[in-house]
């Protein structure tokens, strides 16, 4: 061990069961350990197993294989030294924030008259003082997340874990509470050794973390690591914090190593999860990308500020874009491809058909379908055996997602149709007006 | 606006609180509760032998004595029904290995009517308090519970096994232990349909009253006081004057515990409702108001919740263990074969126990004869679901259109739907005999004269979310008469309308017992059915048939949801 390691992961895997039986591994091989006076922050795009390493963490679901240690003892039910906030904050509705914050407590068989002091103390802290008897409803959700984050702290934690906390939240109250943690953090007023978050956004995870790890997606593993030696309180507009997040962006879009060096394209597998965008936010980036300021190649965090959208919107378009050949990525900056290009002064109905064009070069499930239907007599199939297909793949619910994006993806290319009530795939009913 | 609960207050002693005007309004009320209350208890226990005639009057001079009786027995089951589905929902949610049988036996105990649960238990009941009126009753009470039970304990299972994940991962991670998980996170969020399930629960009481309360025993009548037996005998001596006054007495019953108990009990628990639904109007209570409002009550009631609270200390997880995961061995693979092993050998222990007892006591074709009476009532259940459907789908989604009206419903709907269908009788026996009709067919109407409600009030549940904006919409695109029932009205209101038509298919089931076979003095008139030979057999003392009967009941309601109404609910569950 090197300096008092708080807690640790060491080679832990975890599978899920698909629908078909089939195991699907969400974490593979992951070592990681948080030492105390440590913020460390887990980036990864959604389906890269953060939540589930978090929650293994926690206690709250056990690893597959290697173990899960906290303070020299192995961890397999929730641990009183380790307290978590919530994405969307999980507050218990009927309780007052006073009784949400002593819940904790409570639960410890802490005695009323201390509980009730420790909270108010808790309260006056996180800047709260006063709400103690209103119901969590009664507040906006900047100040809920506040009763969250009181909540685990008041019990004393050794360790926080904060799955995606500012992510419900817009993002100045995000950016102020956050703040707020580190002030508290910062100035050692809480006797919290360590902090895990866990976030996709890249911004908060420059801004506050010591240390940041970047898992790659299915099977999540431990990709990259990226150190962070500057001072807090930082400023995101400083020269450093920019460079950190440019690289870390890079870091994120870049393809994981083993694929690139086989030189397969990104979406050779039928089982690729395809990314959860729609499409007039294909189109809406697009268009950014090719107006002024950027003309055709933007710096990827510019870009995310000029579109005023959250990372976890942004990371599953850029990846369309690149998936369909619109548009690529490269060391942290994004640009148009030819096909990109007179995508975006195309008008409407030759939109679709390139985007038709695209999806069927590009994407081999869609691919998959429209062949299969060519060479059914009817021109139609039930969407059971493709979902099954993915099943292969993916987990159940994974799958019908997936399946979900290339139906509405083929339905805007016309390249095959979807009846929601039959759940039969079609090809479409004016494929042969179209092309007389 | 929660004040009351708020522990700070809890500080103050009931020596420095000085009565407002709200405490001098309440304490009447509250003294008068107490004392009907222990005035009707003390009452329940009176000596009592097997035969002795128990007397009940006419006069309605003795209306509010029986009604108080009735109001009693029937909030005493529901305070055993509330015990049996805490106990029932929380082991059924905890223990897979239980659920697996729970659950279905509360499918089977929930399709078996009162009567067969009476003709089970009187003779226990009475056996437990020799010479004394509480072991009938006590039968009386657990009658009233098999009607108001199943579906309570269903709810709040289903609630806890619904508990949102981030809640539940919260309880986890603050390491709660069961008791107060029960107590802090599942009842919580079960309160709301709990409490609506109390209300229909209520309703499904007074329904069955007069089975209830004028108990048959070995052949034998004990009519035990109360409005149930008032309406038995008022039937009995062809007396239409008492039965209006039952009517009367039952209304005004219904509105003192509505105001007095449900009301302040719903606006209290408006808090438990869930943020997604936020959207709901809010209930509203005088009694809670004034309740808030005195000082005496408030006092008092902060010293309830301390005392509560602190019960929530008596279970906790022991500080020291980190928590090693009890991996219970019976979730072993082992285990659970040994027990679905027992589970099978028992199923066909009781397959064969039938087939001995078809065999030897009733007969093949005894057996058929049922299942073909039960064909008619089948017939029968779904002709008038299908009926009042027509006539109560357009209405109810005109009144849930109209938001000023859909409120009012609701407590109309449930008044109608306690309305025991024997106090039709008179009508029902003057009508079918006057015009010499075939009561095969005119006594169906009363199968589903009490459940049809169901069907209205969902609806308008239903009609009344469908958004402004959609109606708008619709108006905007010039949709209009059928055209616009087709497109718009019809599927919005279809999950609704399923929930009610199955709750109405279930309850019309039971209540074919008492509808097939309608007295009026020395007046019977009876339809062929399932229903009225279950009632014949309870008169005879039958005890084989009555349970072949009930059987095959249970039999013909299950497989009618699980191949009929559970398929519609599923498909309606999809499309909405």
């Amino acid at each position: 061990m090197k300096r008092n390691v708080l807690i640790e992961l060491n080679n832990v895997a975890k599978t899920f069961p698909t629908a078909d039986g089939a195991l699907r591994t969400v974490l593979e091989d992951v070592n990681f350990a948080l030492a105390e006076g440590e913020i460390v922050a887990l980036l990864g795009k959604s389906g890269s197993g953060k939540s589930t390493l978090l929650r293994i963490l926690a206690g709250l679901i056990p690893a597959d294989r290697g173990n899960a240690v906290y303070r020299g003892q192995e961890i397999d039910a929730p641990v009183t030294g380790i307290a978590m906030v919530f994405q969307s904050f999980a507050l218990f509705p009927w309780l007052t924030v006073q009784q949400n914050v002593e819940l904790g407590l409570e639960a410890q068989g802490v005695a009323p008259d201390i509980r009730e002091e420790r909270a108010d103390a808790m309260l006056e802290m996180i800047g709260l003082s006063g709400f103690g008897g209103a119901l969590p409803r009664e507040l906006s959700g900047g100040m809920r997340q506040r009763v969250g984050i009181a909540r685990a702290l008041v019990v004393d934690p050794d360790v926080l874990l904060m799955d995606e906390a500012f992510s419900a939240l817009d993002v100045l109250t995000g950016e102020t509470l956050r703040d707020d943690i580190l002030e508290l953090w910062d100035s050692d007023r809480v006797p919290t050794k360590g902090i895990l978050i866990v976030s996709h956004n890249i911004e908060e995870a420059v801004m506050m973390a010591d240390r940041i790890i970047i898992l790659s997606s299915n099977p999540g593993r431990i990709r990259n690591e990226v150190q962070i030696n500057l001072p807090r309180p930082r400023k995101v507009e400083s020269i450093e914090v920019r460079r950190l997040i440019d690289e870390v962006y890079g870091l994120m879009t870049m393809r994981p190593a083993p694929e690139a060096a086989a030189g397969a394209a990104p979406a050779a597998n039928l089982g690729y999860r395809l990314p959860d965008t729609d499409i007039s936010l294909i189109e809406g980036v697009l268009e950014l990308l090719a107006d002024a300021p950027f003309h055709g190649r933007a710096d990827l965090p510019k870009l995310s500020e000029e579109s005023e959208l959250p990372d976890d919107k942004l990371f599953p378009t850029f990846e369309a874009l690149g998936l369909l050949g619109l548009a690529h990525a490269e060391k942290g900056d994004l640009s148009l491809t030819p096909v990109g290009r007179r995508y975006v002064q195309a008008e409407q109905a030759l939109r679709q058909e390139l985007f038709g064009q695209q999806l069927l070069a590009h994407v081999p499930l869609s691919a998959h379908i429209r062949q299969s239907l060519e060479q059914e007599p009817s021109g139609g199939l039930p969407e059971k055996p493709f979902l099954d297909l993915l099943e292969e793949y993916l987990k159940a619910d994974e799958a019908k997602r997936v399946l979900g994006v290339a139906v509405e993806w083929g339905r805007y290319g016309e390249v095959y149709e979807y009846d929601y009530h039959t759940g039969r795939l079609t090809l479409p009913a004016d494929e042969d007006n179209r092309q007389a | 606006m929660f004040g009351v609960f708020d522990q700070r207050r809890a500080g103050r002693t009931l020596l420095n609180v000085s009565p407002n005007r709200w405490d001098w309004a309440l304490l009447p009320l509250l003294l008068a509760v107490l004392v009907a209350i222990a005035f009707g208890a003390t009452q329940m226990s009176r000596p009592f032998v097997v035969g002795e005639a128990t007397s009940i009057t006419l006069d309605p001079v003795y209306l509010p004595y029986y009604l108080l009786r009735t109001v009693l027995r029937m909030f005493t089951a529901l305070a055993f029904s509330l015990l049996f589905s805490f106990a029932f929902a929380a082991i059924a949610a905890k223990y897979r290995a239980a659920e697996k049988i729970m659950i279905p036996s509360l499918d089977i105990l929930q399709s078996v009517p009162i009567l067969g649960f009476q003709a089970i238990a009187i003779a226990p009941f009475i056996a437990l308090f020799p010479g004394n009126l509480l072991g009938v009753e006590c039968a009386a009470i657990f009658a009233i519970f098999t009607s108001q039970a199943w579906n309570m304990a269903f709810s709040l299972y289903q609630s806890i096994r619904t508990v949102p994940e981030e809640l539940n991962e919260a309880s986890q991670v603050f390491r709660l232990s069961s008791w107060q998980r029960f107590w802090r996170l599942e009842l919580p969020y079960a309160m709301p349909g709990l409490l609506w399930n109390m209300m229909m629960s209520m309703s499904g009481g007074w329904f069955f009253l007069v089975a209830a309360e004028a108990v048959s025993v070995a052949g034998q009548d004990i009519k035990l006081p109360g409005i149930g037996a008032y309406i038995a005998v008022a039937i009995e001596a062809e007396n239409g004057t008492a039965i209006a006054w039952a009517i009367g007495a039952m209304l005004a019953g219904i509105l003192v515990y509505d105001q007095l108990f449900f009301r302040p009990l719903l606006a209290w628990a408006d808090k438990f409702r869930f943020e997604e639904s936020q959207g709901d109007t809010a209930q509203r209570s005088w009694l809670l108001d004034w309740g808030r409002r005195s000082h005496l009550i408030r006092m008092l009631s902060d010293r309830f919740w301390a005392m509560l609270r602190l019960a929530l200390g008596w279970y906790v997880k022991s500080n020291a263990d980190t928590g090693a995961r009890k991996r219970s061995r019976f979730s072993s693979p082992v285990w659970a074969r040994l027990w679905y092993g027992l589970l099978a050998a028992a199923f066909l222990l009781a397959i064969y126990e039938l087939v001995v007892f078809v065999h030897s006591d009733v007969g093949l074709e005894e057996v058929l004869h049922v299942v073909m009476l039960g064909m008619i009532t089948l017939i029968r259940v779904l002709l008038l679901i299908a009926l009042a459907s027509l006539i109560w789908v357009p209405v109810a989604v005109w009144i849930g259109l109209r938001p000023q009206y859909a409120q009012r419903v609701q407590a109309i709907a449930q008044f109608l739907a306690a309305f025991p269908v024997n106090l039709l009788f008179p009508l029902v026996v003057y009508l079918l005999v006057t015009f010499r009709l075939n009561p095969t067919i005119w006594l169906s109407p009363l199968m589903v004269f009490g459940t049809q409600w169901y069907i209205l009030f969902n609806v308008v549940a239903g009609a009344s979310t469908i958004s402004n904006e959609l109606r708008l919409a619709t108006g905007n695109l010039g949709l209009k008469g059928w055209l616009k029932w087709k497109r718009v009205y019809l599927p919005a209101i279809f999950p609704s309308y399923i929930t009610g038509a199955i709750t109405a298919s279930g309850g019309s089931w039971n209540a074919s017992i008492v509808a097939e076979y309608v007295t009026w003095g020395n007046t019977t008139l009876m339809a062929e059915g399932l229903g009225s030979y279950i009632k014949q057999m309870t008169d005879a003392g039958d005890f084989h048939r009555i349970a072949l009967g009930i059987g095959v009941m249970c039999i013909f309601v299950m497989l009618l949801n699980r191949f009929f109404w559970r398929r519609l609910y599923l498909l309606a569950e999809n499309r909405s």
